[in-house]
């Protein structure tokens, strides 16, 4: 492949993912907002658009609408940083998710991968360090919040991000031990390496992904970091309504709050796609081999979609549950509780492969 | 493009190291920490060591530039006070950074090896040979670092814990 048609390729598959992102993200706002209506006997959005499908594009058209107001006496330069760097952080980490196969395409192979190519020998490849990436970049998505709370110079705003960053440097401890197990397992650090390492079945119809590979008590570790580390219900103590006001979000309004809204969805799909890629064996599946080679080519997309729909209504279906802990629960669930659990696990797990080496 | 790239990211952190003690507001400078860490990284990752690269990112930028801006936040850090200067430092410190500079250049010059460039993957680049050297040719000084570490956390829970007898 030349350089250039390289680039073209990239372009296109970038603006291609970004598109669906941004799009998924509108439509789980409005899905968030239909099923916890009716868990809540009430209708949700209904009236833009049939069953209120249009309700994200015109709440779109309110955000870029409204007057945007900066308080006087915030820190201006880090308050204006802060929700762009929140919002940029949070879309960057779905380049590194392997999405589908190699697809071929007038007459170009590409992985549904951003940083994904074809080797030499045919296969799909990409950066070998592909999972500590997502969790560096994750890491870095601290500061949007932790700038914004504390540029807001206002106690509400100050507080929501000291709980902010004190949560998520405490939860992602026990996150990146939870994804140990798998990594050991599989011995590589690359989500696409990670997938082809799930590939196949037991008795033919059984996947082989590694929640049935005996990593289910990681699989439940890491989605209680991940609700705490998107700051999601019942972990939303930096944006706590009935105590401060907003949190760290308090003093920002209009389109600056939009992309700290955005960047809260967009972490949901990224820590989603994660945890089906880790987890669940990402765009693999239960062959069909009933299904016409027309629909059998679009298998692995609608998988892997299906996958994130699932683990999107779980954060709503949780949302609409659960209650909120209290602070010193929190920080004593994730230390005194999580954290071993994920030591155990990764320890367990060391030992089993250990002997099968 | 790989001369460009690292002048490119050579200067940001160079930039960002300046920058860090010319800032007045304790935040800018632990911002321009964080600059210079990610610059640090993505040179790293121009050598072609990118696991050491991602364990940059994750530990300095994410987990201890994290620690600092909490400080920060927690204790209000306002501008720092700026003292007056001595009169050595106004006459000799611009002519002591140059000459210091030229020294080290100099020195830099006469250790350098044969006209050779590294290409990538010469060095010690992917997770599994990074493990491999730390567990067997630096095994000692490893182990002695995480018993180093095992101290610090010791002394920083002596010194969080409440005291029973007060």
């Amino acid at each position: 492949m030349s350089a250039l048609t390289f680039l073209i390729v990239a372009v296109i598959k970038i603006a291609i993912t970004l598109g669906v992102l941004l799009t998924v993200v509108a439509y789980t706002v409005w899905l968030e907002r239909k099923v916890v209506g009716r868990m809540q006997n009430r209708w949700g959005p209904s009236r833009v658009g049939p069953f209120g499908l249009l309700q994200p594009l015109a709440d779109g058209i309110k955000f870029l609408l409204k007057e945007d107001l900066t308080p006087p006496y915030v820190e201006k330069n880090i308050y204006l940083l802060a929700p762009g760097l929140a919002l940029i952080m949070a879309l960057t980490s779905i380049a590194m998710v392997p999405i589908g196969p190699i697809i071929h395409l007038f007459g170009i192979s590409t992985p549904v991968q951003i940083t994904g190519v074809v080797d030499a020998s045919g296969q799909a490849s990409d950066i070998n360090v592909g999972i500590l990436i997502v969790l560096g970049i994750t890491s870095l998505g601290v500061y949007g919040i932790a700038l914004a709370g504390w540029s807001s110079n206002s106690k509400y705003s100050l507080l929501g991000s000291l709980r902010a960053s004190a949560q998520m440097v405490s939860y992602e401890v026990s996150l990146g031990l939870s994804l140990v197990g798998v990594l050991l397992m599989s011995s590589t650090l690359s989500l696409s390496g990670i997938v082809h390492a799930q590939l196949g079945t037991w008795f033919g119809f059984v996947p082989q992904w590694f929640i049935f590979k005996g990593q289910f008590v990681a699989f439940f570790i890491y989605m209680m970091a991940a609700f705490a580390e998107t700051n999601r219900i019942p972990f939303d103590l930096p944006e706590a309504e009935t105590e401060l006001v907003a949190g760290y979000h308090t003093e920002y309004s209009a389109m600056k709050f939009a992309m700290f809204f955005m960047a809260e969805y967009a972490n949901m799909v990224t820590v989603a796609c994660i945890a089906s890629v880790m987890f669940l064996g990402g765009w693999s599946g239960p062959p069909l081999p009933f299904l016409p080679v027309a629909v059998q080519a679009f298998l692995p997309l609608v998988w892997f979609s299906s996958k994130i729909f699932f683990f999107l209504f779980l954060y709503i279906w949780i949302r609409g549950t659960l209650p909120r802990f209290r602070y010193d629960q929190l920080m004593a669930f994730g230390w005194k509780f999580l954290f071993p659990l994920a030591l155990a696990n990764v320890i367990v797990t060391a030992f089993f492969v250990a002997i099968r080496a | 493009m790989h001369q460009f790239l690292f002048l490119l990211f050579g200067a940001f952190c160079v930039g960002g190291a300046v920058n860090l003690l010319v800032q007045r507001k304790t935040i800018n400078s632990a911002l321009s920490l964080i600059v210079v860490m990610g610059s640090l990284a993505l040179l790293y990752l121009l050598l072609g060591a990118e696991f050491v690269a991602v364990v940059q990112v994750i530990i300095y930028a994410g987990a201890i530039m994290v620690l600092y801006i909490f400080v920060i936040m927690l204790l209000n850090a306002g501008e720092e006070e700026q003292a007056k200067g001595s009169n050595v430092a106004k006459i000799f410190g611009i002519p002591g950074l140059f000459a210091g500079g030229m020294i080290g250049i100099w020195v830099l010059l006469q250790h350098r090896p044969e006209e050779k460039l590294i290409p990538i993957g010469a060095l010690y680049g992917p997770a599994d040979q990074v493990g491999m050297m730390l567990f067997t040719k630096y095994l000692l000084a490893f182990e002695v670092t995480s018993i180093l570490v095992l101290i610090a956390i010791m002394g920083a829970v002596v010194l969080a814990r409440r005291s029973h007898n007060s």
